[in-house]
């Protein structure tokens, strides 16, 4: 896997860049030189023999501007496919009513709550990697946040639809916000379910606002070099096959547009720096309490199985768990298409996250014992009888498949070998994204579907209504994502340059 | 002493914004900086594709009050979100929830606390881009194509002809006293 470079000279050419961009060697000891053992040795952020600050503008402009190479639009094609099941799957579902989902009068939430809390949850890897680990002045982070941020988003918009549609009279939804109407009824502001509202909502808005403002440098980048070409060849360049419009021109007034005339200046940067962290410190508390949030949405409730107070830090570890394995999940095959991505994000970028996946996969272990002991040692019968239902009742398939991804898959990380080795953190990675969609649906259908009273006892059953309008949401969210590597910088150019050795001006 | 109004003009008669001088790495951009910053200029920036570390002590910049603006408009929303739910609860619609007095406020915290964050974000943004004085649509600086390559590789101090030390020959000297690789005068677009 990490011997496999695409040829130099087809990189180039598919990705239409001036002069390929530099390679690193594979080593054995230290993989692509990033896997430095030795404590006295900085390793590398960005690889290559002599890489320029050219480079990476270069590398990173070259996607967006010339694309990827031919994979991308099959790929586009079939994604958007897939997206287009869930406007269809809803319209079904707004026109003949929530009946055509599997719920039934006993679980009244399933999978549409399932996959609310599945895609908010991988949304917080990203403003993780951009708070969090900015502040605590993680370098490494730079090479993926904006990709992580942008994963972010795409969530939060698949995440919103489910709650949104979920409600029966969807034409009724604008009443979740407090919108002064004819009745005068305003929501009630003690209910975990309006919190989850504006909670959700406010992480929607200040994600997108970091997103779009760690992204103006970089827009001024591609909008100068658009105008360049123009400045050098007024009727040149590439053109639009019908309208017979030049790219540049687009390029210029779109990429303009969204630079908001943004001109490196250094009395701009510091405040923009300033603002960077403020809004790094402000993200990191607000990450932290919108899955607590969500998560009050069950542990309010006298339902067994969800009133617990464990459950605010066992969801936002489980949140970062799955959000890290979806930000691997997504970047590891992009390195191994897009030309020269691999100098960017090396091994050791994988190595720190699979450490992290390790990390947090114990403490939702751990959680999953510890909701075991509590039951047994609360000496509360229901409470007992849930979890014990859980791992030997109907849906104990369910538990185990959680248990294994989510528990036993990850363990593999200890093994040096095996976090070093992108193909074997790639599959991990599809285990843990099954297995947190897993522990959504074994808490919310296992506490369900055993009320109080054994003759409020039901089962679900998914329609393939349910099922479309999950796959459905992955299109979406594929799609967006292919959207986003082909149209925007994909890297943070500005932060990248920041932390490589020759930015410092003390060293000369 | 009052200061008479200096126009600067090119050759062809059109005004000048400034001059601008390329430095080819960091290093001698930041020393160049401080000796600007030393030449007693008011009116000149750094333009460079990354904050360069430091840059602000080279260039004599004082720190924003942007965290100022940002905590007082957060506690605003703050103020303004825990005040609303308190209203609605206790006049605007009031209901009895679970048996709690009306105006029970452990139940606003979690969303005064999301105002405040939302106010926060907003106010961060907006106030940076006010104090910035941008978005704006274009800039004297943005029409010449060695500047462009600023957002790439390049690293460049601009002094404007609105300082009142501003002189193109004496400016022009201190850039290359200073290591410029390049010089050149900006005409006011």
């Amino acid at each position: 896997m990490s011997t496999f470079y695409p040829d130099q000279t087809s990189a180039a050419k598919l990705a239409g860049l001036m002069r390929s961009p530099p390679q690193p060697e594979y080593n054995s000891a230290t993989g692509d030189g990033s896997l430095v053992s030795d404590p006295a040795v900085r390793a590398p952020l960005v690889l290559g023999k002599d890489v320029t600050f050219n480079d990476i503008t270069e590398t990173v402009c070259g996607y967006a501007e010339k694309g990827p190479g031919r994979w991308f639009w099959p790929t586009f094609f079939v994604a958007a496919q897939i997206a287009g099941l869930m406007p269809l799957m809803i319209l079904y579902l707004i026109i003949t009513g929530v009946g055509v989902w599997g719920l039934n009068n006993q679980v009244a939430w399933s999978w549409d709550i399932t996959n609310f809390v599945f895609w908010i949850g991988i949304g917080h890897a990203g403003t993780l990697i951009s708070a969090i680990l900015c502040l605590l002045k993680q370098k490494w982070r730079t090479s993926i946040n904006r990709a992580a941020e942008a994963m972010t988003i795409f969530a939060v918009i698949c995440a919103g639809t489910f709650p949104g549609v979920h409600v029966g009279r969807v034409w009724m939804t604008w009443m979740l916000f407090p919108i002064p109407n004819s009745n005068a009824i305003w929501p009630n502001f003690k209910s975990p379910l309006l919190w989850d509202v504006f909670a959700v909502s406010t992480y929607g808005a200040v994600s997108a606002l970091f997103w779009f403002m760690g992204m103006i440098p970089d827009f001024a980048t591609l909008r100068d070099r658009a105008a360049m070409r123009l400045m050098r060849n007024p009727e040149g360049g590439e053109r639009l096959p019908v309208f017979n419009i030049q790219v540049d021109r687009i390029r210029g007034l779109v990429y303009g547009f969204l630079s908001l005339g943004w001109r490196f200046s250094t009395r701009h940067w510091l405040r923009y720096e300033k603002a960077y962290i403020l809004l790094a410190g402000i993200s990191t508390p607000l990450v932290l309490s919108v899955h607590s949030i969500v998560s009050f949405d069950f542990a309010t409730s006298i339902v067994p199985g969800w009133h617990t107070t464990i459950f605010p830090p066992y969801f936002v570890a489980g949140a970062i768990f799955g959000g890290f394995a979806m930000v691997l999940f997504l970047l590891i095959p992009a390195r191994e298409l897009f030309p020269g991505m691999k100098a960017l994000i090396t091994l050791r970028h994988l190595e720190n996250m699979a450490k992290i996946i390790v990390a947090t996969g114990l403490m939702v272990g751990f959680a999953y014992a510890m909701e075991f002991f509590i039951a047994w040692y609360g000496a509360n019968i229901y409470e007992q009888y849930v979890f014990l239902n859980r791992a030997t009742g109907p849906y104990a398939w369910a538990y185990w498949t959680m248990i294994s991804c989510n528990v036993i898959a990850p363990q593999v990380f200890w093994i040096r070998a095996a976090r070093r080795r992108p193909i074997v953190i790639f599959f991990v990675c599809v285990a843990v994204t099954i297995g947190m969609w897993f522990e959504r649906f074994v808490i919310i259908v296992t506490s369900l579907h055993r009320a109080f009273l054994p003759g409020e006892w039901h089962m679900f059953f998914p329609t393939p209504v349910d099922i479309l309008t999950f796959v459905g949401s992955c299109g979406t969210f594929l799609t967006l994502f292919l959207l986003f590597m082909r149209f925007l910088p994909m890297f943070a150019m500005s932060e990248i340059k920041g932390v490589m050795p020759q930015a410092s001006p003390h060293k000369h | 002493m009052a200061t008479k109004p200096r126009i600067f003009q090119t050759e062809s008669g059109k005004p000048i914004y400034g001059v601008m001088a390329e430095f080819k790495d960091p290093a001698d951009c930041y020393h160049a900086a401080e000796k600007v910053r030393d030449a007693g200029f008011a009116d000149w920036d750094v333009y460079s594709p990354f904050p360069i570390h430091g840059i602000d002590e080279a260039m004599g910049i004082k720190e924003t009050k942007l965290p100022l603006l940002v905590g007082a408009v957060g506690l605003s929303g703050a103020a303004i979100g825990f005040g609303f739910q308190y209203w609605v609860a206790t006049w605007g619609y009031s209901t009895v929830v679970q048996g709690k007095p009306y105006g029970a406020w452990q139940a606003f915290v979690p969303v005064t606390f999301e105002i405040a964050v939302l106010f926060t974000a907003f106010s961060t943004f907006v106030g940076m881009m006010i104090f910035n004085g941008l978005p704006r649509w274009h800039h004297p600086l943005l029409c010449k194509e060695r500047f462009l390559k600023v957002s790439d590789d390049r690293f460049i101090i601009a002094i404007e002809a609105t300082d009142p030390k501003f002189d193109p020959p004496q400016v022009r000297a201190l850039f290359q006293s200073a290591g410029a690789t390049a010089v050149e005068l900006v005409e006011d677009a």
